[in-house]
């Protein structure tokens, strides 16, 4: 657990944070526009999060 | 029906803790009579990393709750099948004797290493085993909870199945819950990706990935403590599959996109074939990652938290601590489920790209 390592761990999380973020910022405006289209922009959400979140996992193994 | 479910859950997390302390008794005990490493008080902080450990790897025997735990057969191939139980490692000191070949095993990774009489392992420099490693091909916890898993799915879809026939084309039972789901993989993951005309080729592996990385995953966040898709060779086999299909099933126009992509200058179609064939195996790779991690972590984290309850031996530090425990184990269902969606997903668009029919006007339009 030194230094470097914590730190390069925080700069994944901010990544994916900071990916995530926006990605939920832009479907909170698409639903606003067009209520009625909620599944849809739901589903292409999770699927564009889980493919971040899934390169923010494989960066924290490679580290460790 | 919702503060069923609550009791439910509830149960499950008490009995998950329960399980931790019982861990914890068995963990104390086994340390103060075998000193494999030569510590003998270790720390509490080092007893729980030791159990997480033991809780997140594959082992020889189906540990339930302090007190039950039934031994799992260990067939090795080493000149000659031997097969055995595993409670054999439990005499003796750790070592197994077998017309003269001597097995333990490591304490560091919990595989079986061919030893002399004494059964030591040898380290070298870095912590790895020098010992030789037997060909293992033993029902260890993981092999053995993928089956149960495999029963399970097959009694419940052959009997959803017959009970179509039997009521007359209305499922009843559990095949009401099933039945959307099922036709959700078809309308919006099958066909979307795949298209009407080849979709139904490949739906009964879409299904079966769907359901059994879903059921394995749920399976991990029991009280059992079968870590399955936490384990890099499991989801690799899994990624394999996919690659498999997607390679077999792969039509002209996909290695043309592949090789010799077109619409391109020819310079660049050189550069960018051996760019395209390795995205060809970074993308079951990167499924792959995705799985394992995402669960690993899951598991990782909730054992920690669980684990953080024993360090803090007040009222308000373990009952937040529970609290917080308790929260991401309902996340952790999430997650359960939108794994498998998103595996099954994915493996869908691969196998779209492998059988898509272009009209050819590429030159100008691609």
């Amino acid at each position: 657990m030194t230094i470097p390592n914590l730190v390069g761990a925080g700069l994944i999380v901010l990544g994916a944070g900071i990916g995530i973020g926006k990605i939920g910022g832009s479907a909170m405006d698409a639903i606003a526009r067009q209520p009625e289209a909620f599944g849809k922009i739901q589903t292409a959400m999770l699927i564009a999060a889980a493919l971040i979140e899934g390169i923010a996992f494989a960066a924290f193994f490679i580290g460790k | 029906m919702l503060k069923k479910a609550l009791h439910i859950l509830a149960i499950i997390t008490l009995l998950s803790v329960n399980n931790l302390m019982g861990q914890e008794h068995h963990a104390e005990s086994k340390h103060t009579e075998s000193n494999q490493h030569g510590e003998e008080n270790l720390s509490l902080k080092e007893k729980i990393k030791e159990d997480i450990k033991h809780h997140l790897q594959d082992s020889h025997s189906f540990h339930i709750t302090k007190g039950v735990e039934f031994p799992l057969p260990v067939i090795l191939w080493d000149n000659g099948l031997h097969i055995f139980s595993s409670s054999e490692f439990k005499k003796n000191n750790g070592v197994v004797n077998k017309d003269g070949n001597y097995y333990a095993i490591s304490h560091s990774n919990g595989h079986i290493y061919k030893t002399d009489a004494s059964g030591k392992i040898n380290y070298n420099d870095k912590g790895l085993e020098i010992n030789k490693k037997t060909f293992d091909l033993s029902i260890t916890k993981n092999v053995f909870s993928i089956m149960l898993v495999g029963l399970l799915m097959f009694l419940l879809f052959s009997g959803l199945a017959k009970s179509y026939t039997k009521n007359g084309g209305i499922a009843k039972g559990p095949g009401r819950f099933f039945e959307p789901i099922i036709l959700f993989i078809r309308d919006d993951i099958a066909i979307p990706n795949i298209g009407e005309k080849h979709y139904k080729k490949f739906m009964p592996y879409l299904l079966t990935i769907f359901f059994f990385i879903w059921f394995v995953n749920l399976l991990g966040l029991t009280p059992l403590g079968a870590n399955i898709t936490g384990n890099l060779a499991i989801t690799a086999a899994l990624a394999i599959l996919t690659y498999l299909i997607t390679t077999f099933s792969a039509k002209k126009d996909y290695w043309k996109h592949i090789f010799w992509m077109p619409g391109v200058p020819s310079l660049m179609k050189l550069f960018l074939a051996p760019i395209e064939l390795l995205g060809t195996f970074i993308k079951p790779f990167s499924l792959m990652v995705r799985l394992y991690a995402n669960i690993m972590a899951g598991h990782v984290v909730l054992m920690t938290i669980i684990g953080l309850m024993f360090i803090f031996k007040n009222w308000i530090g373990s009952s937040l601590s529970f609290g917080l425990a308790f929260v991401l184990s309902i996340l952790e269902l999430l997650v359960a489920a939108l794994q498998a969606y998103i595996f099954t997903m994915l493996s869908a668009l691969y196998f779209g790209a492998a059988v898509a029919e272009h009209e050819h006007q590429h030159e100008e339009a691609h």
